[in-house]
């Protein structure tokens, strides 16, 4: 054996070694989405189709106490542009000691106990033109450290740089009436998206009560619009945001709240949701779990609020059949108790065999008042079917 | 002097064993059980769960379990579903104690979120199968109040038939019958009792192994439900003690990064 062939042999089981101990995993999902009445503006869709394949791979050492974690996504939409996407959820290296937890990279955090919407959840850029209900989200870079002691977990974070919301696009429904020019938004610092944002959490559990307390400065989120000529301008602001997020769980009963309080240089104001589930287990001698979910959304700023959550009421029902297919559903309202708009809407899945799942999803905006925000939805009724294959 | 003291006392002990109420002789068996697993430290197991329904069609679950024993409470254990494909990375998180409610956490890894859960859900079936929450949870001996019945032979092994009887909140059972093997004190079987006192289903628990000299395991479950007709076999393998596990490795933060 010469010494080319000895160096390529090394070079090749140095490649593949760690190749094969990556754990690979995913799904790839088709969706069709029909929307019932005429759209407002003739050039949106009617109905669509789109296709997204999420990987995630994972290789873990260290006795499982390092891990780097890769997840792209892709997505590909028939009458959407700005739908068609590719992003990295996660790129993130971690690695957790005994009293402490380090995370670098492009990573998720999740922050909150709330079902209806989530206000304490900032971290990563909510991915709306996926989700209309805001539960997708895009990668955020960040340094994460965890404290992790008696008195609970201390979260620092640092975060580099700043994700854009999405946006339908002119084709695209589920959007504002006036179009979002979201490839030319507008920042109030200067650094734009190279602001370093920061951002701390101290969470505990004490007995049935989990509870955490968090702070944030930094980009906002949630853009402000301005009127560009025909089109709206996002505008990104400089906040800090002061969070509470507790949940109570009594045997059948789960409390919830969260609240913010969130400062910009004009001012401030108070968003919280309160609520509680109720579950009965095995109804009618059944397997079939039924659980009843209210949460209060308010708002200080009331009808100014560019949320439209200012003063609703979520009521659902959840039903979980405990079956083999994992069959289970969400139905609900939420409606502005001022004005009387209403959103009916449904979820549910079930598993198709051992590695697909079909889910549908349906949403009506009933009744919805001109000085509501969903007043630019009130044609958008929906109903979507996925069909997703697991791996 | 120490010979003569010894055979006092035997006669002694011998005496109050003949003295014992059925309630002292089943509580004793199951505390000589308790006592006899005693030590263990941590473990872990991967387990193929085979659901069958009433026309004998199956499908397969994976499922890994980590466990760390808690001296002077209830045991924390940790359950990763690796299948179906769709819930894969899905973790339950159980810290049981004796006395009080259970502390149950649940990650849900397409959201990235560890939700707490309500553990008074204790009769509902564990991921479709005919096994409740309360079968898989750890057995604590203040879990339930004990009755000797007999002793007799099952299966062709010596054993301790005693009833017991939940004491925790919210069981689906109203009594288990259980046999304990005399010599490995492990379930050969249990006989759960529903809410109406019928019978509802049966466990039998088969080729047992023992680990470390001393801690007794069984590679097959079987539970018939003989209400529905269905059954699930649960079979276990890669039982590993001394693991190293330590109570960060059952924290809310251990969640997020579970493989």
């Amino acid at each position: 054996m010469n010494r080319a062939s000895l160096l390529s042999l090394l070079l090749l089981s140095c490649l593949t070694t760690p190749l094969i101990a990556v754990e690979l995993s995913g799904n790839i999902n088709s969706e069709f989405r029909y929307f019932a009445n005429p759209p407002l503006n003739p050039q949106q869709h009617n109905e669509n189709f789109a296709l997204s394949a999420k990987l995630e791979m994972a290789k873990e050492w260290d006795n499982g106490y390092q891990l780097i974690l890769f997840t792209p996504y892709l997505r590909l939409d028939q009458g959407d542009s700005e739908r068609t996407q590719f992003d990295i959820r996660e790129l993130i290296w971690s690695k957790a000691a005994n009293e402490w937890e380090l995370r670098v990279g492009i990573g998720q955090l999740f922050w909150g106990v709330s079902e209806s919407q989530h206000l304490v959840d900032i971290i990563n850029q909510t991915d709306l033109v996926a989700e209309p209900d805001g539960d997708e989200k895009l990668g955020q870079p960040m340094i994460n450290l965890a404290l992790i002691r008696d008195w609970g977990t201390v979260d620092l974070l640092l975060l580099p740089y700043f994700r854009e919301r999405t946006f339908a696009g002119k084709n695209g429904r589920l959007r504002p009436a006036i179009l979002v020019e979201q490839n030319n938004p507008r920042y109030e610092s200067s650094r734009k998206q190279y602001h370093r944002d920061i951002a701390l959490r101290w969470s505990h559990y004490k007995g049935d009560w989990d509870f955490g307390l968090s702070y944030f400065n930094g980009t906002s989120r949630e853009p402000d619009f301005l009127l560009n000529g025909q089109q709206l301008q996002p505008y990104y602001r400089q906040i800090e945001q002061l969070g509470i997020d507790l949940q109570a769980t009594k045997e059948g009963w789960l409390w919830k709240l969260e609240a913010i309080q969130r400062r910009n240089r004009e001012g401030h104001y108070n968003a919280a949701t309160l609520g509680f589930e109720y579950s009965f287990y095995g109804v009618y001698e059944s397997s079939t779990d039924v659980g009843l979910v209210v949460e209060y959304l308010y708002d200080s700023r009331d009808n100014s609020a560019p949320s439209a959550f200012q003063n609703d009421l979520m009521l659902g029902l959840r039903f979980a059949l405990n079956d083999t297919q994992s069959s289970e559903a969400l139905i609900g309202t939420l409606t502005d108790i001022e004005n009387g708009s209403i959103i009916y809407s449904v979820e549910a899945s079930r598993r198709l065999g051992d590695n697909w799942k079909a889910t549908l999803e349906g949403r009506i905006f009933q009744n919805i008042a001109t000085t509501d925000p969903l007043y630019s939805y009130r044609q958008d009724d929906y109903l979507q079917l996925q069909l997703g294959y697991y791996f | 002097m120490i010979k003569w003291s010894t055979l006092l006392l035997s006669l002694l002990l011998s005496t109050t064993v003949l003295a014992e109420t059925p309630q002292q002789r089943g509580l004793a068996i199951a505390t000589a059980a308790d006592t006899a697993d005693n030590g263990w430290g941590d473990s872990s197991a991967t387990m193929v769960m085979t659901l069958r329904n009433r026309q004998g069609d199956t499908t397969q679950r994976k499922i890994r379990n980590r466990q760390l024993e808690v001296k002077g409470d209830g045991d924390k254990s940790l359950t990763i579903f690796d299948s179906p494909n769709d819930v894969k990375g899905t973790a339950f998180l159980s810290h049981t104690h004796a006395t009080r409610a259970d502390d149950q956490w649940l990650y849900l890894p397409a959201l990235k979120r560890v939700k707490r859960i309500a553990s008074n859900n204790k009769s509902g079936p564990f991921m479709g199968s005919e096994f409740a929450y309360e079968d898989i949870t750890s057995q604590e001996l203040a879990k339930y109040t004990y009755s000797w019945l007999k002793d007799e032979i099952y299966d062709g092994r010596e054993s301790h038939v005693i009833e017991r009887i939940p004491t925790y909140k919210h069981s689906g059972y109203t009594k288990q019958i259980v046999w304990i093997d005399t010599t490995m004190l492990q379930p050969l079987k249990i006989d759960f009792y529903d809410r109406k006192g019928a019978l509802l289903k049966t466990l039998t628990s088969h080729e047992y192994q023992q680990y470390k000299e001393k801690f007794w395991r069984p590679g097959r479950m079987e539970m018939v439900n003989h209400n529905n007709g269905k059954s699930t076999t649960l079979s276990w393998t890669d039982y590993k003690f001394g693991n190293g596990f330590s109570k960060r490795d059952f924290d809310k933060n251990s969640l997020k990064r579970i493989r």
